[in-house]
């Protein structure tokens, strides 16, 4: 049964745009994340760094573009993370029962959420991609129509690729879970420091040394540094701090994402195994 | 094999020495038996019997801990997936998501099973139809009545042409006149070849719907047969009585040669015979007349599925816990 989770993404979909308050509120919260929080923030920050010594020739870029991917990032953190709450109710109303007795392989389900959750991440980073730049984010700025869509599909693979990671992880933790409770408990743990642990917000550089570990192996930090790629250039100066990207440190973000793709559905596989759903 | 022999007696659920616990809890305590391709079984049992465990075994939902189980000729440990692909399920409790259209539910169910376009858009056409829902297919089903989900998950448990069609108290909390409803697409389904594995607490269900029953009381069961052949052990008619000293007339009564059996209400005793009831009654009369005791009631009637209950679990289903009707084998000798 090669196609078993369109089965399962047919229905997850349904679901989404049935929930219609959950549609709008999924849909408004990251635009609302990018006005509020960003322009707050980037008035405030750029004036700071208005001092700060410009190289000639490379791209200055202002916070609220900074920050922009960050809010991409953590939609799609967000977003992923809950993604596998759609289990939980399947379990605990009985109707992963149905499922789970039916001769549809198991892989498939854990697919078909994955799959649906990087459906409404990708609609989430198109809106916050046009809402930012309608509020003045410089996104593909000085780009030819070429490179913008190869921009686009490179933000999306970065996207695509990380929300499918904590999507599994995601389907792990919710079919090992008896309540909604338990498991927003363990996604608010896990959220705050990927999230924070990350070059979202700011530069890593200042972290001290055991943060800035963590953070450039967080696959927060890894999907960022994708879409800063794609979306503003390989060389760029935001907060006084000059990045610059080569392609291979792009390839190797990609692979990271990969990696840690590959685990959780390891991990989401094994816990399905394990799973006795009555 | 040739066809005639499949029609009789092929074995299509075979269960041996099957044993279930939860954590030191023993729900299924090594149960034997077999069911037979195109028979209508159930499992009639109070609850908390163990009925529900058992099924979720035989449907690959529970893990098999001890014993022997297979479906359609297929283990549920070694081939789960062979099992899964030869049956339909309709749960205990309803399982049907709240948000999806009665059409939808039975879409996705026909896709879970990777069924081909064509046949799944047919058969949807013709088990709404079935099951009077086909002017509701486009309802939610928060908006359909207790009754319509029941006869939708029945729908959505014949999608595929199951082998075997397990059905887990199928009407519980139904009105007494959709009960009969369900029981006659209970029948017409299994008039076209499903075998029915049926659970129930309703002696009524069992008895005017199976081929065979057995009688499960906490994990084990009890007696099997055909309902008819369950009611004869208790003997040709049931006697009630009412006397003004109930010890001393059962004292009086067990010798005597037709009666096989008796039991002891809080009012008053069933004796159980083997003859006609009508002519033991006035053997009955005399010998206690004669013995100066005096009948305040009598009551002669057939044994019902009922009474083969209490007989063989020592309680009434619907008062379990309190009203100990306690029992014992009279005679015997
Ligand atoms: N997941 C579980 N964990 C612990 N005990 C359980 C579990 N499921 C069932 N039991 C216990 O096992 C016993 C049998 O339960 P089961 O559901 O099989 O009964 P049943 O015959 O289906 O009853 P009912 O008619 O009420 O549906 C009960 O005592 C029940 O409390
Ligand atoms: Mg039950």
């Amino acid at each position: 049964m090669p196609y078993g989770f369109t089965t399962i993404y047919w229905r997850d979909m349904i679901r989404f745009v049935r929930f219609k308050t959950l549609l709008v509120s999924s849909l408004l919260q990251p635009a609302l994340w990018l006005a509020f929080f960003g322009i707050a923030m980037s008035s405030s920050f750029d004036k700071l760094i208005t001092g700060l010594p410009v190289v000639p020739g490379v791209h200055m870029i202002g916070y609220l573009t900074f920050m922009g991917a960050g809010i991409i990032a953590m939609t799609t953190l967000f977003t992923s993370l809950f993604g596998g709450i759609v289990i939980l109710f399947d379990k605990n109303w009985g109707l992963m029962r149905e499922i789970l007795a039916s001769p549809m392989n198991r892989n498939h389900i854990i697919f078909g959420i994955g799959l649906s959750g990087v459906t409404k991440s990708f609609i989430q980073a198109i809106i916050i991609m046009v809402f930012g730049i309608l509020i003045g984010a410089a996104f593909f700025s000085g780009f030819t129509a070429v490179q913008t869509v190869v921009g686009v599909f490179g933000i999306l693979a970065f996207v695509g690729m990380f929300a499918l990671g904590f999507l599994f992880l995601s389907a792990a933790i919710a079919i090992s879970m008896e309540s909604p409770e338990g498991l927003q408990g363990v996604i608010t743990l896990l959220t705050m420091p990927i999230f924070f642990a990350s070059n979202a917000l700011y530069p890593i550089d200042s972290f001290p040394a055991f943060l800035k570990i963590l953070s450039v192996y967080n696959p927060m930090t890894l999907l960022i540094t994708g879409i800063r790629y794609f979306a503003i250039g390989p060389d760029f100066i935001a907060l006084g701090k000059h990045y610059q990207y080569t392609q291979s440190d792009i390839l190797m973000a990609y692979f990271g994402l990969v990696v840690f793709a590959t685990l959780t559905f390891g991990l989401a596989y094994w816990r399905f195994r394990k799973a006795v759903v009555t | 094999m040739p066809e005639t022999q499949q029609k009789h007696g092929e074995i299509i659920i075979s269960v041996e020495n099957l044993e279930h616990s939860y954590k030191d809890f023993k729900a299924v305590d090594g149960i034997s038996f077999s069911v037979k391709k195109g028979e209508i079984f159930s499992f009639l049992g109070p609850n908390g019997a163990g009925k529900s465990t058992a099924i979720n075994i035989l449907i690959t939902l529970l893990a098999k801990q001890k014993g022997t189980a297979s479906v359609a000729g297929f283990d549920v440990t070694r081939d789960p997936q062979k099992v899964r692909e030869s049956i339909g399920i309709v749960f205990q409790d309803i399982t049907l998501d709240r948000d999806m259209t009665v059409w939808e539910i039975l879409e996705f169910h026909g896709r879970l099973y990777n069924m081909p376009f064509e046949q799944r858009r047919k058969r949807i056409e013709e088990l709404l139809n079935l099951v009077e829902l086909a002017a509701k297919r486009d309802e939610r089903t928060k908006h359909l009545s207790g009754g319509m989900k029941r006869r939708l998950e029945i729908a959505r448990g014949l999608m595929t042409r199951p082998k075997v069609l397990f059905l887990d108290e199928p009407t519980i909390g139904l009105d007494p006149q959709t009960r009969l409803r369900m029981w006659e697409y209970i029948k017409g389904v299994n008039s076209e070849g499903t075998t029915i594995f049926l659970t129930t607490h309703y002696m009524d269900e069992a008895d005017q719907l199976s081929d065979r029953i057995s009688i499960i009381d906490h994990g084990r069961i009890v007696i099997s047969g055909k309902p008819w052949e369950l009611k004869n052990t208790l003997g040709r008619d049931l006697i009630y009585l009412e006397t003004n000293n109930n010890e001393a007339a059962v004292r009086f009564l067990k010798d005597l040669p037709s009666i096989r059996n008796m039991k002891v209400k809080s009012k008053g005793f069933v004796l159980m015979v083997n003859e006609d009831g009508s002519k033991v009654l006035p053997l009955i009369i005399d010998t206690l007349r004669n013995a100066g005791i005096e009948i305040s009631t009598i009551n002669l009637k057939k044994p019902s599925m009922d009474d083969v209950f209490v007989f063989y679990t020592g309680r009434e289903i619907r008062d379990e816990g309190h009203a100990k009707t306690s029992f014992r084998r009279a005679g015997g000798r």
